[in-house]
This record gives C-alpha cells, sequence and structure tokens, in this order.
C-alpha cells in the first residue's frame, strides 16, 4: 500500500518566510512520490494551522505528515500531539528543520530555499520508512529521595512529606541545617538565622512521613524515572539513635577537644559531638579519627556515664537500597578558599578573616560567645570588609556569587554594632537586587559604612609611616577619586564567593546528571526549567545548581517539590520509544555494546552468549547502534532504512 | 632611529590605538575593563602618574587617549607586572603600556619630561648599532641629552664604580651585528603586528 | 662527591653582566662549577632588548629575543640566564611565538634573511630554577665548605622572576631562595616585599619616585632583622647597592645593608675567595659582616 503524505511548508513569520520561498517548496513538495497534499502556512504550530493538518488527516486519509518548520526540539511535541489527536500515530510525524538548519544561516534568498526543497524531500522519503511505534508507560514510585539537609532540602521534604509522600532525607553531616545553621543573621531582615530554621529542622526531625538518614551517603543510584533504587551507606555514629535521648553527657564528660569543623576551626568540640546545640537528631556521633577509644584502646568515658546505654562501639556502617521514583539533589555550595588569594594575607597575617569564620565569632553560641575579638583578646577598632573574593576574576571564579554584596552589608552592620568600630567596606558594584535589598544598602549608608568603591589589591602589614605600624593596611584605588588610598584596620574581613562543593563531581557521576562551565550542576533550561535536569525525574535546586541565597534556595526547593509531586500525581510516565532494539540472532556476542552503554542498560548474557536491553533505561543515545559490529542493533524511528532514505534524497 | 614603513599620522591616535590593541597576544581583553582600580593600587609608582593605569583605561572609553599619551603616566611604568597578574578581567596591562609608549613615540606625544623615552631611543640605537648596549655610553650621552648637571652629582658612584673594574668604556660589537640589521629590515611593518589575526592590506 | 651527571646548558648572561654587573657572572660561573653546572655562553648572543626596545619598536624586539633561541636551538640546549628581565623578555617572545601563527610567520621570515630558524623547541630558565630543581638539597650540602652561621639574609627575588608567568614559583611570595638560602647555612628572614619593585630602570630616568621604592625595601629588611639582602637581579642589585647613599641622603636615613647575589652567597659557603666571586668590587662594604658570620668547617 503506497502512503498518503501531507507536507505542510511554515513560514514562521518572517523567520523562516525571508529567506526560504515557501509557496515553492510547498508546490515542489507537491510533486514528490507519494505526497497527496502540500500547502504553505504563516504560523503551523498556531491553533488554525493544527486543525488544518487534523482536517487533512481526516478528509484525506493521510498515512504521513510531514511539517517543514523549525527544530524538533521547538514543536516535535505539538506536532506529535495533532495528529495523534487526528487519530494518526504520532510518530508517523516527520519534522523537517528548515529553521535553524536552514533559513537562519543563511541571507540568500535562493540558497535558502534550494536548501529547504532538499530537507523536505529527504524527510518525506524517510517518513515512508517510520514505524507506528507505541509509547511505553511505567509507574511512578511516589516515594523520594532528597539528598541534602540544608535549607532547601529540608523545604523540599517539608513540602512533599506534608502532601502525604514518603521522603528519604540524606544527610552528609550528623545533623541537618547546613550552611545556614551557622550564620547568626540573615539579610536583609536581619531575623535571626536559628530562630527561622530550627523549627524547620524540628519539623522534619518529628515529620511521620520523613525518614531522616544523616550521617550518610548516597554511593549509588539506579534506574529510571519513576523506578529508581538508591544505595546508600549508613556511617557508624558508634551511637543507638533509638536508645539516645540527646541529654549531653557523653559530651561532657569527654576528655578530648579537637578543632570543631562548625566553628571554622576557631572553637573547639569533643570527639564525640553534636555539631550545635540545636542538631537534629540530637544524637551525637564518635569522631573514629580522634577518639581516644579507636586510636589508643583506652578511655570510654562515654559509654560509663550514657544513662541509656547508648554507646555502642561495635556498631558497623549499614548499606541500604531503597526503591524510589524520584531525587532531589540539593547538595549546597563550598565556600572559595581565601588562602589562594596570597596578596591578602589569610592564612600568613593574624586578624585576616573569612565572612563564615566571621559569622561564628559573632554568633552567641560560638567560640567567643558573640564577641568579635582579635587573636590578642582585644576588640577592633576599624575594620574593613573586602567585596569579591575569589569571584568575578578569572584567576579564580569568573562568575559572580550573588550574595556577598548583600551579606558583606549585614556583616558591616554586625561589626558596627558590636565594635562600635569605623567600618570601611570596599566594593567594585554593589548589588542589591532582591525584596528588601536595595533598602538595607540605604540603611547601611545610614550606619555611617564609608563605602570605598575600590578592588583591595592588597592587605600588608609593612608600615609605610607610624599611623600603620602594628595595623592591617588595605590598599585600593578610591575610584570615584582617582587616589590610591592606604587604609590601617586592625581586622580585615574577606567576603569570600560560594563555589561547587569538592564533591560535585562525584554527585554528578552517581546521578548521571551534568555540570555547566562552573561547576555547579547543570539546569534543563536556566529560564524555564530552572530546578529539572536532562536526567528525568532527578530534580536539582538550591546553591548547588549556583551560588543563591536563601529566599530564592527556598524557592528553588519548592520548585523541586512541585515537579516531583506533578510527576508522582501523574502515577505513570511516558518512556520515549525511540530506543534501541538488538536483534539476538545478528548478535555476535563480541561484548562491546555493555562496556559502552553510558546508561548501563545492556547486559550480556552469558548463557545465550548475547547482549540483553532492559529497555526502560535506555536512552536512545544510539552509542550502542553505531558500535555494534555485526549490525545488530537498530535504533527505533532511527533505522537504518530510515536514515540512508533521508540522505540519499537529500544528496540527489 | 628605525624608521616606521608605515605612515599613519593622518589618522586619529585611538583609532590606531584599537587597531593595535587588539592584535597584541590577548589585547582585546581591554574590552573588558570593570574599572575596578586594581592595577592602580597595585602600581608602585601610580601616585606620582598623571593618571593612574585604570583611568588610563577609562580615558580612552571617552576618546581622550591623547591627555594620556602627553602625560607622565606611561614613562613611569616599571613592568613590574603586578597589574597584569592581579586584573580580574586578565586584561595584559603592561604589554598595553608598551603600546602606549610607541604610539607615543611614533605620534610625536612625548614631552621633554619623559626622560624613560629618551633613555628607551638610545637604548635602542645601541643595540642596532652593537647588538649588544654598554652602560657607559647609555647613562653619558642620555645625562648629556636631559641634565648635563646631574651627570655631575653622579661623579663620585662613577669613579667608586670605574676603580673597581665596573666600567667598561669600550662596547662589544657582537659579530651578528649586521646580520640583525638586514633581519629587522626584513620585518613587516605594515601594521602587522605581534597577534595580529589578519594581513592589512 | 660525586655527581650523577653534568648538566649542560647555552649560558646568556646578558649586557648588564658585562659591565658593572660583571660580579654576577663571576660567581654565577664559579658557583656552577663546583655543581657541575656547564654553562657554555651562547655563540654571538645579541641584547634581549628588555623593557626598552618593546618600547619602541614591538616586532623588532621579538626578533632579537628569536634571534637568541634560534641560536640555541642550533647548539641544542636549554637556556640559561641569570636576569629576570632577559628572562621574561626571551620567555615573552617564546610564548607569544607558540600561541601566535602571524607572529611566527613574520619572525620566522625575518630569521631566514639570516640563515637562522627558530622551532620553538628552547626552554629558557633561570640559575636559581635550575639550581633548585636540578642540583638539589643534597648534592649542595655536600660541597659546603664554610658555615654562613646563620646569617640572617632578606631575599629579594624583584618583579620579573616570578611576574608575568608564575612558572617558576608564586606570583607574590615565592619561595624558592628562602629554600636555597636555608640550604646553605643561612637564615632567610620574613621579607613581604621580597617581590616589589625597585625601580628598575626609573631610577636613571625618575630617580626621586625609584629612590621612594629602594627605600621601603632596606627599611623593610632593616625591620626584620637582615644582616644582608640577597638579590637575583643585576639591576635590583644596582638600584639597593649603589644608590643606597642617595637614599641615605634623599631620607635623611643611614642604612648600611650589604647588597649580595645569590650566587656570591653560595660561593661563600662553597669556599671560594671574594675576589673571585667579585664581591671585591662591590659598594656596599660586607667584609666586617663576613668576619663575623664565615667559619671554615672543612
Amino acid at each position: 500500500m503506497t502512503e498518503k503524505i501531507g507536507v505542510y511548508v511554515c513560514h514562521c513569520g518572517t523567520n523562516i518566510g525571508r529567506t526560504v520561498d515557501c509557496k515553492s517548496v510547498a508546490e515542489y513538495a507537491r510533486g514528490l512520490p507519494n505526497v497527496v497534499v502540500a500547502r504553505d502556512y504563516q504560523y503551523t504550530c498556531s491553533d488554525p494551522g493544527q486543525e488544518m493538518i487534523k482536517n487533512d488527516i481526516r478528509e484525506l486519509g493521510l498515512t504521513r505528515v510531514v511539517v517543514a518548520s523549525c527544530s524538533p526540539l521547538m514543536h516535535e511535541p505539538t506536532f506529535r500531539r495533532t495528529v495523534a489527536s487526528a487519530g494518526l500515530n504520532p510518530f508517523l510525524f516527520q519534522m523537517a528543520n528548515i529553521r535553524e538548519q536552514c533559513s537562519w544561516i543563511t541571507e540568500d534568498r535562493g540558497l535558502g530555499t534550494e536548501r529547504a526543497k532538499e530537507i523536505v524531500a529527504g524527510a518525506v522519503t524517510r517518513v515512508n520508512f517510520n514505524e507506528p511505534l507505541e509509547v511505553k508507560k511505567v509507574p511512578v514510585n511516589p516515594d523520594v529521595l532528597i539528598v541534602g539537609g540544608g535549607i532547601t532540602g529540608i523545604e523540599s521534604a517539608l513540602q512533599i512529606a506534608d502532601s502525604g509522600k514518603k521522603v528519604w532525607l540524606v544527610e552528609k553531616e550528623p545533623s541537618i541545617g547546613g550552611f545556614m545553621s551557622r550564620f547568626d543573621k540573615t539579610f536583609p531582615t536581619l531575623d535571626c538565622a536559628a530562630c527561622i530554621l530550627t523549627p524547620k529542622m524540628v519539623s522534619v526531625g518529628q515529620h511521620q512521613n520523613i525518614e531522616l538518614l544523616t550521617y550518610s551517603d548516597v554511593i549509588g543510584f539506579e534506574g529510571y524515572v519513576g523506578n529508581f533504587t538508591a544505595k546508600i551507606r549508613r556511617r557508624a555514629r558508634y551511637v543507638d539513635e533509638e536508645k539516645c535521648t540527646g541529654c549531653g553527657q557523653c559530651e561532657q564528660k569527654c576528655p578530648l577537644s579537637v578543632p570543631s569543623e562548625f566553628e571554622c576551626g576557631l572553637g573547639k568540640r569533643k570527639a564525640i559531638y553534636r555539631p550545635f546545640p540545636q542538631a537534629v537528631p540530637g544524637t551525637p556521633v564518635i569522631d573514629k579519627e580522634h577518639c581516644l577509644y579507636f586510636t589508643k584502646g583506652v578511655c570510654k568515658v562515654c559509654q560509663k556515664f550514657c544513662p541509656r546505654g547508648a554507646i555502642d562501639f561495635e556498631q558497623k556502617e549499614k548499606i541500604m537500597e531503597i526503591p524510589v521514583g524520584t531525587a532531589i539533589i540539593a547538595t549546597g555550595f563550598d565556600v572559595f578558599d581565601a588562602e589562594r588569594v596570597k596578596e591578602y594575607g589569610y592564612g600568613r597575617l593574624p586578624n585576616v578573616i573569612t565572612s563564615l569564620e566571621f559569622e561564628r565569632l559573632t554568633h552567641a553560641s560560638g567560640p567567643t560567645a558573640g564577641k568579635i575579638l582579635l587573636k590578642n583578646g582585644k576588640q577592633p577598632e576599624s575594620i574593613a570588609i573586602i567585596h569579591c573574593v575569589g569571584s568575578r576574576d578569572v584567576n579564580y571564579n569568573e562568575y559572580c556569587s550573588r550574595v556577598c554584596c548583600m551579606y558583606s552589608l549585614k556583616t558591616a552592620h554586625l561589626v558596627h554594632e558590636k565594635t562600635e568600630g569605623k567600618v570601611y567596606e570596599f566594593y567594585i558594584d554593589m548589588r542589591a537586587f532582591g525584596k528588601g535589598y536595595e533598602e538595607f544598602y540605604k540603611r547601611l549608608l545610614e550606619e555611617d559604612v564609608t563605602f570605598i568603591r575600590g578592588r583591595v589589591a592588597e592587605v600588608t602589614d609593612v608600615a609605610q609611616n607610624p599611623s600603620e605600624k602594628g595595623k592591617l593596611i588595605v590598599v585600593a584605588e578610591d575610584t570615584l577619586l582617582g587616589i590610591v588610598r592606604r587604609i590601617p584596620v586592625d581586622l580585615v574581613i574577606l567576603s569570600v564567593g560560594l563555589q561547587p562543593r569538592k564533591d560535585a563531581v562525584d554527585v554528578a557521576h552517581i546521578f548521571s546528571i551534568s555540570r555547566s562551565k562552573d561547576g555547579f550542576f547543570l539546569e534543563k533550561h536556566p529560564k524555564l526549567a530552572p530546578v529539572s535536569t536532562a536526567a528525568d525525574g532527578i530534580f536539582i535546586a538550591g546553591s548547588c545548581q549556583g551560588p543563591k541565597d536563601i529566599p530564592d534556595s527556598v524557592a528553588q526547593g519548592g520548585a523541586a517539590a512541585a515537579n516531583v509531586l506533578s510527576l508522582i500525581d501523574r502515577k505513570e510516565v511516558e518512556l520515549e520509544p525511540t530506543i534501541a532494539i538488538i536483534d539476538e540472532n545478528a548478535c555476535s556476542g563480541c561484548k562491546i555494546c555493555p562496556e559502552l552503554c553510558p546508561y548501563h542498560a545492556i547486559s550480556f548474557d552469558e548463557g545465550k552468549s548475547i547482549a540483553v536491553l532492559t529497555a526502560a533505561l535506555c536512552k536512545g543515545c544510539g552509542v550502542c547502534v553505531a558500535a555494534c559490529p555485526s549490525g545488530a542493533i537498530e535504533q527505533q524511528n532511527f533505522t537504518n532504512r530510515q536514515l540512508l532514505a533521508e540522505v540519499e534524497a537529500v544528496s540527489s | 632611529m628605525p624608521e616606521m614603513l608605515l605612515d599613519r599620522s593622518q589618522q586619529s591616535v585611538t583609532d590606531v590605538f584599537l587597531e593595535d590593541v587588539y592584535s597584541i597576544p590577548h589585547g582585546e581583553k581591554i574590552k573588558e575593563c570593570i574599572q575596578c582600580g586594581t592595577c592602580s593600587a597595585s602600581c608602585p609608582t601610580s601616585y606620582a602618574m598623571d593618571y593612574t593605569p585604570r583611568e588610563v583605561i577609562a580615558s580612552l572609553r571617552a576618546g581622550l587617549l591623547d591627555r594620556v599619551l602627553k602625560s607622565n603616566t606611561i614613562w613611569l611604568c616599571a613592568s613590574c607586572y603586578y597589574c597584569t597578574v592581579r586584573c580580574p578581567s586578565g586584561i595584559k596591562l603592561t604589554d598595553i603600556m608598551y603600546e602606549l609608549k610607541r604610539l607615543a613615540v611614533e605620534f610625536g606625544y612625548v614631552q621633554k619630561s619623559a626622560k624613560a623615552a629618551i633613555v628607551s631611543k638610545l637604548f635602542v640605537d645601541l643595540v642596532d648599532k652593537n647588538g649588544r648596549i654598554a652602560e657607559v655610553p647609555l647613562v653619558g650621552k642620555f645625562f648629556l641629552k636631559t641634565n648635563p648637571f646631574a651627570a655631575l652629582g653622579m661623579m663620585p658612584r662613577a669613579w667608586k664604580l670605574f676603580r673597581r673594574g665596573r666600567m667598561p668604556m669600550i662596547p662589544n660589537r657582537i659579530k651578528g651585528a649586521e646580520d640583525l640589521k638586514i633581519a629587522s629590515e626584513n620585518l613587516e611593518i605594515t601594521g602587522v603586528h605581534a597577534g595580529a589575526k589578519e594581513e592589512k592590506t | 662527591m660525586n655527581l650523577q651527571t653534568t648538566m649542560n646548558f647555552s649560558y646568556y648572561p646578558g649586557c648588564s653582566l658585562e659591565g658593572m654587573n660583571k660580579a654576577y657572572d663571576k660567581s654565577a660561573r664559579a658557583v656552577c662549577d663546583a655543581l657541575g653546572i656547564n654553562l657554555a655562553e651562547l655563540n654571538d648572543w645579541n641584547c634581549c632588548g628588555a623593557s626598552a626596545y618593546i618600547s619602541i619598536r614591538e616586532l623588532r624586539a621579538h626578533l632579537l629575543s628569536a634571534r637568541n633561541l634560534a641560536i640555541a636551538e642550533k647548539e641544542k640546549k636549554d637556556l640559561v640566564v641569570v636576569c629576570p628581565s632577559c628572562l621574561t623578555t626571551l620567555t615573552k617572545t617564546n610564548h607569544y611565538m607558540a600561541e601566535n601563527p602571524k607572529l611566527r610567520q613574520t619572525i620566522s621570515k625575518a630569521l631566514k634573511e639570516t640563515e637562522l630558524q627558530y622551532w620553538g623547541s628552547v626552554k629558557v630558565r633561570h640559575l636559581l630554577e635550575v639550581i633548585v630543581n636540578e642540583v638539589g638539597q643534597n648534592e649542595i650540602k655536600a660541597r659546603i665548605k664554610n658555615s654562613l652561621k646563620d646569617l640572617k639574609v632578606a631575599p629579594y627575588y624583584g618583579c620579573q622572576l616570578t611576574r608575568p608567568f608564575g612558572e617558576i614559583d608564586d606570583k607574590e611570595f615565592p619561595t624558592i631562595l628562602d629554600t636555597l638560602l636555608t640550604w646553605v647555612g643561612a637564615k632567610p628572614v620574613n621579607f613581604p616585599v621580597k617581590t616589589k619593585c625597585c625601580g628598575g630602570m626609573l631610577m636613571m630616568t625618575n630617580e626621586d619616585v625609584a629612590l621612594g621604592l629602594v627605600r621601603n625595601l632596606l627599611e623593610c629588611a632593616r625591620e626584620n632583622g637582615a644582616e644582608c639582602i640577597a638579590t637575583i637581579c643585576p639591576l635590583c642589585h644596582m638600584n639597593l647597592e649603589a644608590y643606597q647613599d642617595n637614599v641615605n641622603k634623599h631620607f635623611g636615613t643611614d642604612y648600611k645593608i650589604p647588597i649580595l647575589y645569590f650566587t656570591q652567597i653560595i660561593g661563600l659557603a662553597f669556599g671560594f675567595s671574594r675576589k673571585t666571586l667579585g664581591i671585591e668590587e662591590e659598594l656596599t662594604p660586607s667584609k666586617a659582616l663576613f668576619e663575623k658570620h664565615l667559619e671554615v668547617i672543612r
């Protein structure tokens, strides 16, 4: 039976119409074999345009449809739906790209039209060999994996758990809370970070729908959308979470103190510890690297004093395999290592600290009980805050870290409030883009902070005159005056930028997601799909996607939750049928393809000595199709027959 | 002084600079200057300059390159490269300073007070003639040209150096001096500079 | 005292070592002799042009460097320099020619006129880096005949050893010279201005600006208890040494800090005489200092 092909050549306004003579392309198409109707139209994707196609299908009994317009990435789904709604299998539709690959790359109308005709001829010839493929539907497991228990992960977890679904929240540290738990106040409202965070943390800890797995990592993640299996390593705390009441006796009695990571090394913690008083869960953790029992075989004081017998030195780490339908990655960020900028003296000069270290100093439960103190125990009388450390710099990170201008203003406010000292803020630009942010900047201007527009060239202790002796001298050009200024201060606070975590590479690998040039996780579309990834069912949210403040992190956490709930509520997802298919009889058992498949979708059956495809895992990338030396693998909707037909038509 | 084969004196110095700077390796980075001032604050001599290094780029953008070329700024650059290594936009400011020096000489903007220009020209003459320089003729000629009285002030040091055998009076001439001259004359100075992407016709 | 291999390099002294700074050349050769570093002077080398030539002519400046590189390539050895300005100038041309086909073409065409060619295979290295990286601690310690008795030295690197390329050490706070000084028994002091500019050629053209820069260096050395300053650049050396009197006159100070090339300090530790190392030619007397800080141990 010969096919009945309908061809529609779109003008796309002037996008195509300007450099392609669509009428003449349609006329040319009319003359191609099996074409029963060929039309040109202004905006084929519009309602009337689609109606026109549907009518033709119904009235002319079309068996194949070709639309020559934009990229399939743009409207292939649209037109597939159009033909499906007229009763034709959507895979009997073929898109011909005469825009991105034709009209947009030439100014010559003659050339454009010729090329468009070739492309259309190719599509028309090929579409004869299209097969009606059926979309496979798979159920969606309603359980959700959330990786990262900072404010973003917490937000997602609560949203999803509140809707009645089960959440597995995995956090690497002993407690959830993330960076926000280390901040003192937040801009621009100067809310106490702990006050707004801890209620949420407690809700997570107590929520009946949230399984909180702290001190744990995700070490494997397999499967496909709606049907994943997460492999989670629960590290040994050496404390039984069920028995522990969080009374804190063990921490008190422990004889060994070590530098606290939570305090940026400025304060100490015990070998058995909770990172901070409001930790959730309140169960401490024993640090195997330092604990006297693990290193020297002595002590065990904590066990002696625990009223519930919750200390268990024999505890082993556990590996769990959990089936989930979707995952949200909210693993957060790291701060830039200020020691890399040698000219600022971090690590070499005393009293040069980072903004994060400052947060710990000013925090009421920090190492100095909230007092801002220099190394010699005195309060500073003059303080310099330096913007853009490690950011906007080709030598370090090229991007802007977004939050530093605002947190520098907050720092200026806090340090001035606590010390009554003279505060200098050195900036290049003042980025106050959010709600209440510009007003916050005005507030700081009113608080007598001295703003100097100039990027600091260096911080030095080499005095050039008596007033500089014993001080840290900040050298910058006051660009608004055109004068280089040397400002002697007691304390220098470096506003360090945000960067991807060191383990982002590993996380990306485990979840098969990509990273952008700057190392943060790659979103599907920066404007229209900021929390989705190219991997269906896996979402990203918060600062692991790019530097951002708390409002935006929470918004993204909610967005990811909405995406997840939408998937779950659909109950099933459709899998693209344009996947590989292995011909058992042609397979020679060479074992090349299982190694190559980036999605681990091909396994090898030793008994039959052939490669076997797990269709649900296949993403249709085509690598195995190209690699198979026997030609035993074909890709549905991209069969050799279809492709060769297209090539022949285009080149003749 | 080696002659310029191409006469650009009729073009505006800003236009010529813009042509040239985009052909210095990485010269196009100058467009990315965010006027942060790191260069000025890193520069050991900017305090004595009429215009700070950052102001040089700002002047260029405002079409005021002339005032920069007439000033003492570029001749105070000691090539310490602090600006180049610290610039967050990756601008090779030291190389740009060299280009500005060359332009100032080409377009005759050099003031009598720009002594660094004088010593550079004397340096070039010595190298072109002998293939090497010797301090005595260089310093000697320089002081004769700029400030003969200062030469007297240098006498005590000069005597000390002479006594210690550190003042060779006769410059060395290399064997390849003539070759070098021939090779230099064969360089195409037709607007094709170090990093040029295309021939200028 | 057996060195496994002899290292062979082409040696580019640079114009300043012929004249006022012959001591650097003398001491460098002596030390290299002792360390088995064979320095064969580059045949008929020409001036590299430093910062002065490129201020007037760009292409010809690159040609000057390229000629030296071509000759070194013919001699089939890497090129060792002692003057950081020569280092930067030669390295710059080396890099720019490698990155830029148009420049390479232009310069190659000119070089052909003198029957020279450069294929880009020469590495330009500074003697300090060669000594530290190729010879190493053990071989150096094995040759020490005199103890420097913890001589306090301010290690002054200057601008162009580590800038702009940063290939030898950190651009702001290098430590390679500090390391070498400890190996020979000296005590490098904290010297935060170790890569600050001495003014270079500005001492001739803008003396008061340069004197201010030199003053900062001398003051920092004194503040940190340095008994002398070690240099690696002939121009820095000249500015610190020959103009110390001018600094004193200009600022009313009384600095009397001996300035020595790093090769002279190593040479003294190795047992060479002051004459051999060219120390007798100095302008800032160091005799008294070394009467205190030199003791024969072997």
